[in-house]
């Protein structure tokens, strides 16, 4: 089988990325009967477990820089962030009609509150709202979080109609254990050669993962990596730098390019979290449940959504990705009016400046349409850095 | 006779205000440790047993909106870098802060010796005393509150808030007060709150009368401040219940309605049910709006902000304090899903004689405002009246729009009008 081509291979992810009806799902779906698709929205569900039994996880991350939103502002007032009415958007313009049930992680009131929403708009369909643990002790929190998982467990055999083993479960671990380590390869391969893998790039291939099965989007990293190797790209004067407080609505992908564009280099970024936020591999022998659960406590980012009880342990996986990925500096990209990112972020800052690493601010809609400001300021960044670097 | 009746009104604002400045003078006497925490999810009787004053900034926030203050503190911590966006409660203490900690009794508050941080219904809580912390840097316990998402909270979730309270809560509070655990007392004061508890459900349900003795929503807010701050399980709250309970009773034997700060409402022409919390920097004005047109708020969902006592009965167990204490915290309103606010309040239109529902929609709160168009669609739908939307924040008075809010009630006060005389309905909102 011939290697595919760097051209083949972006194609592909634009082609998955453009689509917000979400053929590849669908097609999916249709292809054995008896398939079922679980939707879920930022940051964080155990995907494994929805693989484990049999189904399709599909991230729900908002209608994109284009989807004209009709229906969903009748929900939603001026002062919420736009990935609630969009997320509603898809589901009464029938986008999302063929998935089965949505999952609503306990990241912030208002996917909280949608959780409600869809229970009142659409019945019949598999509802849940998934609560991970603020209490990191195994036998407090991990308890807890255990009869969660449990519960998600039965609640997903009742719609497959079978029974969901350990072995299943295990199994699962092991495809996103896999997953993640590709992941990973990408993310380290673009800290080292930024230039050879264009960011937005890195992007939509990150996002290919929110549609595909697991297996899929690992064999397509792997290809992204062959081919992105033989390319020969020109090395730019650029500066590192990583992104944070994009982790639920997404910056539209103009974004990501203009920061490029304008001098910066993204060498890490919060994204996708879903995929990235269990910093360890999770065991594939023994109780799968626990091992996740035990995952969960000790091996998941220290993030926005998630209480820090040592608190000079705050910022730890900022600092961490910073060192790791040699950055000079961090863009702070967040969602309008996002509680999480806002109100993390003046924390986050004062530990910046605490070790005198430069950063800026900047807030966007999924569908911010002008950007030629945000050019101009990380254009700015860039050169003050690069100021400060020579100085 | 109505100069008695203001006279009694007043009695019992007096005491409530009283009481308030009371808690101040205890936080700010250096005498005692104290404890801060939230107003949902308020876990008053626990921090008693610990010899601890409860701080609780929800309320300092407000105090400050009323007396004007919290518009130049918000500036100053949007100076300091922090979002337009976020709750302007979190802004207001933050301004606080960097402007010498004042209590509203005029001496500075100590520094918190605990965050007691209570995770009840709203995210920012958490953020909140996370940034609070990076100034304290006092102890900080977390309370995990799980969330309500299926109108039925399940056992498991009562287990992980008492484990959390027995592990990590209680043993902080000792360490923090040195002051031993005692169950016993932890029970006393949970009998006192049922007691007190008792007289509130009452008082709320009261306003099922025509004429309503009282307003469940600005006036509500004066009502609940003993019972939603420093004073749930104290024999104080057991006698201002009783106090108000008596003078609620003579307004009822005297076919009075409501009570207002310009003396008797008059004729009580519409009746309303609230969602959502008022706007506290033109608090008197926002109110005047409603009495003016004699409409009157017979239930709020704001009432029920620091305990739902009504809806499905709960009230403090002496016989299982720690149980007690989860099931009071799973149970306020904002940890509660949208299809059961949406059941409670259709319910309180129908119970209550309403003539439909009113949002006040705050621009900082997502726990609150995110899906209110939406429970506002299905309440309409389920009782047949129509509803109303307005847009305030809590206390930046930037986004107080007095025209506009007034031009959306009187609109809606014409629509229940034409509903009244048989004509069609249409939504007042944004
Ligand atoms: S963008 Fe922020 S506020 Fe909006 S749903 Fe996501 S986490 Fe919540
Ligand atoms: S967001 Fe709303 S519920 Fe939360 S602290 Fe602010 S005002 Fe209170």
């Amino acid at each position: 089988m011939c290697a595919k081509s760097l051209k083949e291979v972006v194609d592909y992810c634009q082609e998955l990325f453009d689509d917000i009806t979400f053929q590849s799902a669908r097609k999916w779906k249709d292809a054995e009967p008896g398939r079922k698709v679980i939707g879920y929205m930022p940051v964080y569900v155990p995907r494994e477990i929805i693989h484990a039994a049999g189904f399709l996880p599909l991230g729900i991350l908002g209608g994109g820089a284009d989807m004209e939103v009709i229906h969903g502002d009748a929900y939603y007032q001026s002062y919420i962030c736009r990935i609630p009415r969009s997320t509603i958007e898809l589901a009464v313009a029938g986008n999302i009609d063929f998935v089965d049930g949505m999952m609503f992680p306990s990241i912030c009131d208002v996917i909280r509150n949608l959780s409600g929403i869809w229970q009142l708009m659409f019945k019949d369909k598999y509802v849940r709202y998934f609560d991970t643990p603020q209490n990191f002790k195994g036998e407090v929190g991990g308890e807890f979080y255990q009869r969660e998982l449990h519960e998600l467990k039965e609640g997903l055999e009742e719609l497959a109609g079978r029974k969901i083993t350990n072995e299943d479960i295990n199994k699962s671990i092991a495809v996103y254990n896999e997953n993640r380590e590709w992941i990973e390869k990408v993310y380290a391969y673009r800290a080292k050669t930024p230039w050879k893998t264009a960011s937005w790039e890195v992007y939509i291939l990150m996002r290919a993962g929110m549609v595909l099965p697991p297996e899929e989007h690992t064999q397509l990293m792997q290809d992204y990596l062959a081919a992105v190797e033989t390319e020969d790209r020109p090395k730019r004067d650029n500066c590192r730098v990583i992104i944070q407080g994009s982790f639920c609505e997404q910056p539209p992908l103009n974004l990501v390019k203009s920061i490029e564009l304008s001098g910066c280099y993204i060498v890490d970024d919060d994204f996708m979290m879903v995929a990235r936020w269990l910093q360890k591999d999770v065991p594939t022998d023994g109780d799968g449940i626990h091992n996740l659960s035990d995952a969960f406590l000790n091996y998941s980012a220290e993030s926005a959504f998630k209480f820090e009880n040592v608190m000079e342990e705050k910022g730890t996986h900022m600092f961490d990705a910073i060192k790791k990925r040699g950055a000079e500096g961090v863009i702070f990209a967040a969602p309008s009016f996002c509680d999480p990112a806002l109100l993390d972020q003046p924390m986050m800052v004062n530990r910046l400046k605490e070790k005198n690493v430069p950063f800026i601010t900047m807030q966007y809609a999924e569908n911010s349409g002008q950007m030629q400001p945000i050019r101009e300021q990380s254009g700015t960044f860039a050169d003050s850095i690069k100021l400060w670097s020579a100085a | 006779m109505s100069e008695k009746l203001e006279i009694n009104k007043s009695k019992s604002q007096i005491l409530q205000k009283e009481m308030i400045t009371s808690n101040y003078d205890k936080i700010t006497s250096g005498e005692c440790k104290v404890s801060s925490t939230f107003v949902p999810g308020n876990l008053n009787e626990l921090v008693m047993c610990f010899d601890m004053a409860n701080n609780l900034p929800e309320i300092n926030a407000i105090q400050n909106g009323m007396r004007k203050k919290s518009g130049g503190m918000i500036m100053e911590a949007e100076r300091q870098g922090h979002s337009e966006d976020v709750c302007t409660y979190v802004k207001a203490d933050v301004g606080q802060m960097a402007k010498g900690n004042i209590a509203p009794n005029g001496k500075p508050f100590p520094n918190p010796d605990l965050l007691l941080l209570s995770y009840t219904g709203c995210f920012t809580f958490l953020k909140w005393f996370e940034l609070l912390r990076e100034d304290y840097k006092c102890p900080t316990v977390m309370l995990h509150v799980p969330y309500d998402a299926n109108g039925n909270p399940t056992k498991s979730m009562r287990d992980y808030i008492v484990k959390q309270l027995k592990e990590d809560v209680i043993p902080t509070m000792e360490k923090v007060s040195g002051v031993k655990f005692d169950i016993d007392r932890l029970r006393e004061y949970m009998r006192n709150s049922a007691k007190a508890e008792d007289n509130m459900v009452w008082m709320l349900e009261q306003s099922k009368r025509t004429p309503s003795p009282i307003d469940c929503y600005f006036g509500g807010v004066y009502y609940m401040g003993p019972i939603f701050t420093a004073f749930r399980g104290t024999q104080d709250a057991i006698d201002y219940y009783d106090f108000l309970r008596t003078e609620i009773q003579e307004r009822i034997d005297l076919g009075l309605g409501v009570s207002t700060p310009e003396g008797d409402m008059g004729e009580e022409k519409y009746r309303l049910v609230v969602e959502g919390p008022p706007n506290w920097t033109s608090f008197r004005e926002f109110w005047k709006m409603f009495y003016d047109e004699g409409a009157v708020v017979v239930a709020s969902s704001y009432s029920k902000v620091g305990g739902v006592y009504d809806y499905d009965g709960f009230r403090h167990d002496p016989e299982n304090p720690l149980e007690s204490l989860a099931d009071y915290c799973l149970g306020v309103y904002t940890n509660r899903n949208l299809p059961t606010r949406v059941d409670m309040l259709a319910q309180n239109v129908k119970d209550y004689n309403a003539d439909g529902l009113l949002i006040n929609s705050i621009k900082s709160c997502n726990s609150f405002a995110a899906g209110q168009l939406m429970m506002m669609r299905q309440i309409e739908e389920i009782t047949g009246k129509p509803g109303a939307f307005i847009e305030t924040d809590l206390v930046d008075p930037r986004y107080f729009s007095a025209a506009n809010v007034k031009n959306r009630l009187e609109s809606y006060f014409q629509m229940i009008d034409q509903k009244r005389r048989g004509g069609g309905s249409a939504t007042v909102a944004a």
